[in-house]
Order: structure tokens, then sequence, then C-alpha cells
């Protein structure tokens, strides 16, 4: 095992240099003749991801938070290979495997990155045996020599907490928490090292959920792996991540070390949400919601994107986007008022 | 108007052994087994349990919504002192809407999508009051503003379809609303949502119980939310409440093993970089179930005796358990074997 403190200095495993994602709706034929004729109609372009630069140290577990529709599913789709981005590059393991020439992947990196879905009834084949659902990839990818594929399959599913006897059921045979597992044997078995795991335990009860998790950490302990865990649930994420990022139309507001970013959030979207998050501890609360809504992504505020629903918005804020400034202990955020120290002086 | 003023202590409603079954090919499933509880004007009761334990089910069958296979052997549910366990249709359409109304987890599902949202409003007060359209257009729009609607008059006019998920929700629950009811039953009805518009709905409904004196019986499997909201908690396992009190009595002093467990598989700031205390195994199936108390196999505390019904044993005004070995107060869970 490779150890899991990692110096600043060392070369990160997944490295994202401003990387966006675009996804424009084409316009139908009539609007097509119209622009033809001259009237000013451009098509509608949602920037689901907005670039994003993002450093992944190998074996460490970085959650990525945010409301639906911020862009965080794209982003790890983007990673996971899933979508191409638009613009940006990828580095993973020092080499560059998304880049502006090429979107293809080298097929033996492209192995090593691999990503769980949030809802295991629909990510595993309903008509294939658990066993088939694990062992094709390494069998098509001879990862393990043929004749040894049976033994691995049931090593691997044993890893996960699954019992090897029950590898010719179907997936319609286990639960909810026990296709989670398969899912995650199905990524282990291809000797991933790098894992995107898209809202994982979001679909499952409270006592499954925290067995996924056991699990999760425990092999992240045995195996190093290293994790994109992208989640809505802060308290799941608190749990998980050495470090947070939020992430809001799009944009990344605010990256830090999970203790760091709970303890002295600067960002005052991270703030707001923190003080929503429902727990044990708060008894009797008196609800303050954040006003309004996430505007929509066809046509995103100027200036910092917070600026409608935030309380210490300035005329600032109104038109300059506020750039990524970094705090000397790694802290990360976007925004011209942090903590709205200088609305409050005003 | 206002039931509390009439008579301080009649509870709302009150569940007293109440046992829905369904009657299925494979077997009988026993979704609610003898639960009892009540719930006071203006008190917000929370019931917690993962899927299949019967919370749903529950609330269903005080709505009169349960349908063939399923049926209601057993048990009495008692609405401001009128038996409505097996009231008529009649009856119950009187009360569904009006006396009584339900919030649904999924508001696309619960709202009719062909319809514009003023038409099914209109429909709804019309249906229980004697009052004109105009007078109900202006009473919908007057709840689409205080559930936190922007521009109620022009939304009126929207379609399900056009609003958010956070917002159509609140369509839904002004719709639970509008013939204030004296009891709403509110089923996971932010699971699907956003932290922060969690928080909105959470903060209305609030109010809502507070200023009106409205009960509210909230169903989740999230028990950090009700911990902020409710004032008491009946947890449920496999048909049964397994233990009931007050939020703090529920969350800093469980006694039901299952409980602990539960609130020990939450994650938090404490937990982090820890294993999470976790409850081995899953949920049983309601089918068939076997005698004895149905927790027992993933049970750390468990012994012969459990195979054996355990009789609920309460100590204290609303304070109730049901197991043959509870925690006992003081005693350390972590010490206790969970997650040897």
């Amino acid at each position: 095992m490779r150890s899991t403190e990692t110096t600043p200095a060392a070369r990160p495993l997944v490295r994202l240099k401003n990387v966006s994602k675009k996804f424009t709706r084409e316009l139908d034929l009539a609007a097509r003749l119209a622009q033809k004729l001259g009237v000013d109609i451009n098509e509608e372009t949602v920037h689901a991801v907005n670039g994003i630069n993002l450093d992944i140290h190998k074996g460490e577990v970085v959650g990525l938070v945010g409301e639906s529709g911020c862009g965080k599913s794209t982003l790890g789709r983007v990673v996971s290979g899933l979508l191409p981005a638009s613009t940006g590059e990828i580095e993973f393991d020092g080499e560059t495997i998304d880049s502006a020439t090429s979107r293809k992947r080298p097929k033996d990196l492209a192995l090593r990155i691999q990503m769980i879905f949030q809802d295991p009834y629909a990510s595993l084949n309903p008509r294939m045996r658990v066993g088939e659902i694990i062992s094709e990839a390494p069998r098509v990818h001879r990862i393990v020599p043929p004749n040894e594929l049976s033994a691995y399959l049931d090593k691997v599913m044993e890893q996960c907490g699954l019992d090897p006897a029950y590898k010719s059921r179907y997936p319609h045979q286990f639960s909810g928490g026990q296709r989670q597992r398969i899912a995650i044997a199905r990524t282990l078995a291809v000797k991933a090292d790098f894992i995107v795991c898209d809202e994982i335990v979001s679909a499952l009860d409270v006592s499954i959920q925290a067995q996924i998790l056991n699990l999760l950490l425990d092999l992240k302990q045995e195996l190093d792996l290293t994790t994109l865990f992208i989640s809505h649930d802060l308290g799941v994420v608190e749990h998980v991540s050495d470090r947070v990022a939020i992430m809001y139309l799009g944009r990344m507001v605010e990256f830090a070390p999970t203790e760091m970013l709970f303890s002295n959030p600067q960002h005052p979207y991270t703030r707001s949400l923190l003080e929503e998050v429902p727990s044990l501890d708060k008894r009797n609360m008196n609800y303050s919601a954040i006003e309004g809504e996430i505007p929509s992504p066809f046509d995103p505020p100027p200036g910092c994107q917070f600026h409608p629903r935030c309380p210490f918005a300035t005329a600032e804020c109104r038109t300059v986007a506020p750039e990524l400034q970094v705090l000397e202990s790694g802290h990360t955020f976007a925004c011209h008022h942090p903590q709205g120290e200088i609305a409050e002086s005003q | 108007m206002t039931p509390a003023s009439q008579k301080a202590v009649e509870p709302t409603i009150e569940i007293e052994n109440l046992k829905t079954y369904f009657f299925t090919r494979s077997g009988v499933v026993k979704s609610v087994d003898g639960v009892s509880y009540s719930v006071a004007p203006g008190e917000i009761l929370g019931i917690v349990g993962e899927s299949g334990s019967g919370k749903t089910v529950t609330g269903m069958s005080i709505m009169g919504l349960i349908e063939k296979p399923g049926r209601i052997v057993e048990g009495s549910i008692r609405f401001k002192g009128e038996e409505i366990a097996n009231a008529s249709e009649r009856r119950l359409r009187q009360l569904r809407g009006g006396a009584i109304s339900m919030v649904f987890q999924d508001a696309t599902t619960a709202l009719n999508p062909v319809l514009r949202v003023d038409t099914q409003m209109v429909e709804t007060l019309r249906a229980h009051k004697k009052i004109s359209r105009r007078e109900a257009l202006k009473a919908a729009e007057k709840m689409l503003a205080r559930v936190g609607i922007p521009t109620p008059e022009k939304r009126l006019k929207s379609y399900p379809h056009e609003f958010s998920g956070g917002m159509r929700q609140r369509v839904s629950i002004a719709m639970a609303l509008l013939n204030d009811p004296d009891l709403i039953i509110a089923d996971e009805p932010t699971t699907a949502l956003d932290v922060t518009v969690q928080a909105q709905v959470l903060l209305e409904t609030q109010k809502l119980c507070r200023e009106k004196g409205t009960s509210l019986i909230w169903v989740t499997h999230d028990l950090t939310v009700v911990a902020g909201l409710a004032d008491k908690v009946c947890v449920m396992y496999a048909g049964r409440i397994v233990e009931s009190g007050s939020v703090d009595d529920i969350l800093d002093n469980p006694q039901h093993p299952y409980t602990i467990g539960l609130i020990g598989s939450i994650p938090s700031s404490n937990t982090r970089g820890r294993k999470l205390q976790q409850v081995e195994g899953t949920t049983p199936s309601l089918l068939n179930i076997k005698p004895g108390c149905a927790f027992r196999e993933r049970c750390w505390r468990a012994t012969s005796a459990c195979q054996e019904e355990p009789p609920e044993s309460s100590f204290g005004p609303g304070r109730t358990v049901r197991c043959f070995h509870p925690c006992l107060e003081g005693e350390k869970y972590e010490s206790a074997g969970l997650n040897a």
C-alpha cells in the first residue's frame, strides 16, 4: 500500500484544467429559416460546467456538492469519459487523456477510471447474471487469465461483501444495497484506481447507506482508491471526504479541506447551505431559507452568479465575476465579499 | 375555528392498534401491525422508518386510501372523536382534502399534468365549500403567496410542468392547506428536494402548525429532518412502532437497539474518517414474517427470549419501547457491541 499522505508538491492523479461542458439546443427548421432571413435568433447554450480547475491526489476522496442542476453530475461524466469536455484538458497520472486535439482515451487509462451511478436498479443489466456483470470486463480486457477468472470473481465479490454463491443470480434478486455492492465490485474487477461516485448512497435506506459508506472506507484503505464523491447530502460528504468542492451553476465557488470548509466557510452560498443542513443536534429549528431559486442556466445572471440570492451582494457583484482566490491554507473560493466582511462594514 | 379552544386535551387524531394487511397471492403482508399513536392540535409527529417499515401505509390508512388486496383488519382511527377506520366512501370524500389532507413525496405525480394549477385548486376548494369560482380563485392565490410562490396571480395560470421541483411541491402543499385542514399527513415531502428548498418547505410547514394549530404527521426516513421539526417521534420497524417519545428522548436517550443503530448510521462531522456504526443485514420482507421481534436477526442484544413477541413497555407519558433488552439510560452505546 502506498502512503495516503500526499504532499502538495506531489503530482496529482487527476488534474482538471479549465474544463467546461456546453450543451447546445439545436434550432428547429423554422428557426433556422428565420435565421437565414436575417432574424436575430441564436442557439440556446447551457454552460453546464464552466471552467473547472481541480487536482485530485492519489488516495484522496474529493467531495463535490451542489444543488440539482449545478453541473456536478455532468462534471463527473466528463471526468469519467462518458461525455467529452467542450474545452479544457484532463490529465490522468501525468498523461493528458482529454484535450482540445484528442477526446479519445487510451484504453488502459480509460479502464482505470470508473464510475458508479445513483440508481442501482438502472445501472445493472437485468438480463445478465451477477457473475457475468462483474466478470465481463476483466474477461474482455484480459485482466486475468481465463482459467483464473472464476477465482478472481469470487475474490472481488467477497471484497465487496457479496457471497460468491450468489453469482448466478440476477440483479432483481438483490436489495438496493447489495446491488450497489455489485456496482462497486464491477468497478474493482477492472482494477480501477479512480472512481467517480455519483450520488451512490442517495437511493439507499439510512442503515444500508452506512454499510456502503463503511465498505468504501475499507476499500479506500485496502486499495488506496481515489474517489470523486458527488452528492447533495452534506452530512455524507463531510463524513467521507478529505477535501470538498462546492458548485453553483456550473462553477466552483469554494474548495477546501473538509474541516476548514465546514468550520470556516468563506462563500455566502456555502454558509447558507451549511446552515440548512438538518442534523440530529439541531432541534426545533427556525429555518431561514435562502431567498429565491437557482436561476435558469440558459440565462445565468451576470457577474457573480449567486448575487440575486446573496445578502451581501454589491454593485461590483452584479457586474464582475469573482476570480478564485487561494488562501495560504489551500482554501479556495470565488467571492468579492467573503464572509460578508465588506458589505457589513459599508 | 381552532380546535384547541374547544377542548384542550382532545387529540386531532388517535390511532389504536391499527392493523392493515395486504392479502397477496404469495401470502399475507402485515404492513401495519398494531400501531397506536395520537397527535394533539398544533403538534408535529415524526414517523421514522426505512423502506418497507409500514410508515406510508399508516398514513394511507388514515386517508382511507388502502386498495385491494389490502384492508384495515383491526383497530380504530378516531379523527376528532369520530371513528373513521371503516367510514363510508362518502364520508371519506368529505374528509379528504377537507379536514384531513395529504402531501405526497412526488409532486409531479400528485398534481394533474393536464390541468392548470388554478383549475385544480378551485376544484379542491369547491368540492368542500359552497363558494363562487371567483372567491375560490382569490383564496387559491392567497394560499400560493403564503407558501412563498412569487407572483401568484400569474403562476395560477401555469401548468404543473412549468414549475421547478421545489415550486411544484409548494403548490401541492398549498393545495393541501386550501381547506384549512385540522390534520396534514406529509409523506416524505422533502425527500426529492435540495437542502435549500427543503429548508423553505420546512419553514412554511412549521409556521403553519404554530399559527393555525394544525396537526401534522411527517413521515420520513430521515431522522435529521425530524430532529429539527417534530415534537415527538415514532420509530417504525417491520410494521410496528418499536420506540416512541419526544424528540429529545429518542435522540438523546434511545433505548431500542434499532433506534440506536439508526442514529449511529447517520454520518456527521463527529464520524469523519471513522467507520459508522452499522446495523448488519437488511430490512426483512414483510411477507409471512416470523413471530417474535422482527429485529432480532439484526440485533446484537438478541437472546432466545426475542423469539416471543416483545410487549410494549411504557415509562413516562408517551414514551414507549418494544424490546426485551432495551439499552438503559447511561449505558454506553459504543461498548454495547455495535460494530464490534
